[in-house]
């Protein structure tokens, strides 16, 4: 066919000119977005920030838009929310250690001893529990951690009583729902991690621990560290899962939590919402130099 | 007996007691306006009365407008789509013209947003958004010559602190429940006499205590230092002094070792019962039904202290629409066989005793229908503002103040 092609159809002198300039490419892909990140994500957060920095009008409730530091002097002076933090820290550090050494034996399995066909089940069977929602996995170690559930049934007969409902339970029961995060980076990064090496260290006559010591942990690290940022910040916010199994314990997320709800002071939530923030930023930053975060 | 009440009660079981401390601040701003008009007109009887805004009362009841828009709780307008057996609306629907249109509120706080709105012609306020919905202008008196079935309501729900101002009622009572005294009655033989049962570090619950995970607790610790503590001079479980305060803060932290959860959803509650991790601890009475009825030997009582409790009252909006219908539906609400039919599904007490003729056996005898004494002995709930409502003038701990310390409590 003959028909000639009219030059310059609107759609067609866009065209052109997304070809000719690069620049309004870039800026036409990116600018949605950037301007989620921007505006709805960092903005939220500077917004969450400033208000932390005003108070609630004690006779009306509203929200005084004014400068003072009475929200962190509150937070600081009162050891209530010291202890909550430190609780808050310590319970995200045992649920991430608990699943680094559960999910590494687990990972290196996967990585490097099962065979292709069983390692694509093995990475299904990691997956699938997160397909189950959150509420039903910690209902479900709430039963099993009750009086009459199954932790009670297996060790009432050694005359142990069980962990029942507290800071154990809810370590537990954060440490299940968040191993997949840990699995699948260091899976990843094991990967990565050639055979060869392995054989030069055997031939080379080092036994397993110290294979172990010298050849993949350093390799692993960056992936650990990089599972380590999910099961710990995950841990850190909760306040889910400690309402259901952790009888009367409270985390900072709980104190986030009645703060909004119950007391209606959305300035001193988010003065208290800025402690993980602050403690992750910490933790980002000394990680950000082993390289962890290209792992990510 | 039926309970299906539990489903219908989810939404609001789960959230019903979610602190509203916006009460407090409403009423912190009427408290300021009494204030103000005291300063200005001098003598604070009467200041108290100009502080509510003035609003007619509608005389008649006109014809039906076509159309109803509600704010209630979960349950309080069962129209057959959550159980096909269980219907008030569409029989309200038929008779009177005035198609309903429900919205379910998870907390007060959500109520009082809805009604601002002005969208809605009424709502099933409790007693801690009631007075809120009064000062705030949102909600008319309510001509009670207008209610059909007003004059069958004990009169121990009528003129009462939550639903009314100096004698002009602002609703109809709806229906109201205690917080019991709930046991494990294999754990602990004898029916308590007492609370403290849940307070005392050696009692036979010692380490399976559950208490409520709610600032308005505080007010159980009060209402047990008011029978065991005269020193303290306790009137008003909700009104304390910083000392009062103080001294009731003190029995929760003292009480902590002996409670093994604290609960905010009521069935967990029922769980934790069910399973045995719980011998002691307040509950609903639906609460406790359920778990009986998963075959948990429990038992509830009301101790010689009393309890806490909560009351329920339909109001009409300042500006309705459709008033009219808004009448009638508390005329209908109110009706016998449609109170038996609410009160069943839901779990608590009918205001009207006349709906123990159409309730299941047994039923009002357990929720204690008309019982004045049980009544009395209940302290229902509200939100505790600066006002102490007496002598002692703005002295009082406010709602602001309970819920900081309840954190420390928890620790």
């Amino acid at each position: 066919m003959s028909t000639t092609v009219t030059p310059g159809g609107p759609v067609r002198r866009f065209a052109g000119l997304l070809h000719r300039r690069p620049y309004l490419r870039l800026a036409a892909l990116l600018s949605a977005p950037l301007l989620w990140l921007v505006v709805a994500y960092l903005g939220s957060l500077a917004a969450l920030f400033a208000a932390a920095f005003w108070t609630t009008d004690d006779f009306t409730g509203e929200v005084v838009k004014q400068f003072n530091l009475g929200n962190f002097q509150e937070l600081w002076n009162q050891s209530v929310y010291r202890t909550i933090t430190l609780r808050s820290v310590g319970v995200a550090a045992a649920v991430t250690v608990i699943d680094t050494a559960v999910a590494f034996p687990m990972a290196f399995y996967m990585a490097k001893i099962a065979s292709p066909r069983a390692q694509r089940w093995l990475v299904i069977a990691v997956l699938t529990p997160l397909w189950a929602s959150y509420l039903v996995k910690a209902y479900a170690w709430r039963i099993m951690f009750s009086g009459s559930g199954v932790l009670s049934w297996i060790l009432d007969p050694f005359g142990i009583h069980g962990p029942g409902y507290g800071l154990p339970a809810t370590i537990v029961t954060l440490a299940y729902l968040w191993l997949p995060y840990m699995i699948l980076p260091i899976y990843a990064g094991l990967e990565r991690l050639p055979n060869s090496l392995l054989d030069a260290a055997g031939d080379l006559g080092a036994r397993t621990f110290r294979t172990f010591r010298t050849v993949i942990w350093p390799v692993a690290v960056p992936a650990v560290i990089a599972g380590s940022i999910f099961t710990f910040s995950l841990s850190l916010g909760d306040y889910i899962t400690v309402k259901i199994v952790g009888g009367k314990s409270q985390l900072i997320g709980n104190v986030v939590y009645d703060n909004i709800g119950a007391a209606d002071n959305l300035p001193f939530a988010a003065a208290v919402a800025t402690i993980p923030v602050v403690i992750m930023v910490i933790y980002l930053v000394a990680v950000r130099r082993t390289g962890a975060l290209d792992n990510l | 007996m039926r309970f299906t009440g539990a489903r219908g009660r989810t939404a609001r079981g789960s959230m019903r007691f979610v602190p509203k401390a916006k009460s407090f601040t409403r009423l912190a701003c009427a408290a300021a306006v009494v204030l103000a008009a005291a300063g200005c007109g001098g003598g604070s009887g009467g200041a108290k009365a100009q502080a509510v805004p003035h609003l007619p009362v509608q005389q008649e009841i006109g014809a039906s407008e076509g159309r109803l828009n509600l704010v209630i709780w979960a349950g309080y307008a069962e129209d057959g789509s959550t159980d096909k057996h269980v219907d008030w609306v569409h029989a309200f629907q038929r008779k009177t013209g005035c198609k309903v249109n429900a919205k379910v509120a998870d907390t007060s706080d959500s109520m009082y947003a809805l009604m601002k709105t002005g969208q809605y012609d009424g709502v099933s306020a409790s007693g801690d958004s009631s007075l809120r919905l009064i000062y705030g202008g949102l909600v008319a008196p309510v001509n009670t010559n207008l209610l059909k079935n007003y004059r069958d309501i004990p009169s121990y729900l009528k003129n009462q602190p939550y639903n009314s101002i100096k004698g002009q009622m602002y609703g109809a009572p709806h229906g109201y429940g205690a917080n019991y005294l709930t046991y494990r009655t294999d754990k602990i033989q004898n029916t308590p006499a007492s609370w403290s049962i849940v307070w005392d570090k050696g009692s036979a619950a010692a380490d399976h205590v559950v208490a409520y995970d709610s600032p308005i607790y505080i007010a159980d610790a009060a209402l047990y230092l008011k029978a065991h503590r005269p020193d303290l001079k306790i009137t008003d479980v909700y009104e304390l002094s910083q000392k009062q305060f103080d001294a009731a803060v003190d029995l929760l932290k003292q009480q902590r070792p002996n409670v093994n959860q604290y609960w905010s959803n009521y069935l967990d509650e029922v769980e934790a019962f069910k399973a045995g991790d719980n011998y002691a601890g307040t509950a609903w009475q639906v609460t406790a039904n359920l778990a009986k009825t998963e075959k948990a030997p429990i038992g509830t009582t009301i101790p010689s202290e009393g309890a806490t409790g909560w009351s329920d009252t339909w109001m009409i909006a300042a500006h309705a629409e459709h008033p009219n219908c808004m009448y009638k539906w508390m005329n209908w609400i109110e009706s016998p066989k449609v109170q038996a039919a609410v009160a069943q599904w839901f779990g608590e007490a009918p205001a009207n005793p006349k709906a123990c003729k159409y309730a299941a056996k047994g039923f009002c005898t357990q929720f204690r229908v008309g019982d004045v004494d049980f009544y009395k002995r209940l302290a229902f709930w509200k939100t505790p503002v600066a006002d102490c409502g007496d002598s002692r003038g703005t002295s009082c701990v406010d709602y602001s103040k309970w819920t900081e310390l309840w954190t420390q409590i928890k620790g």
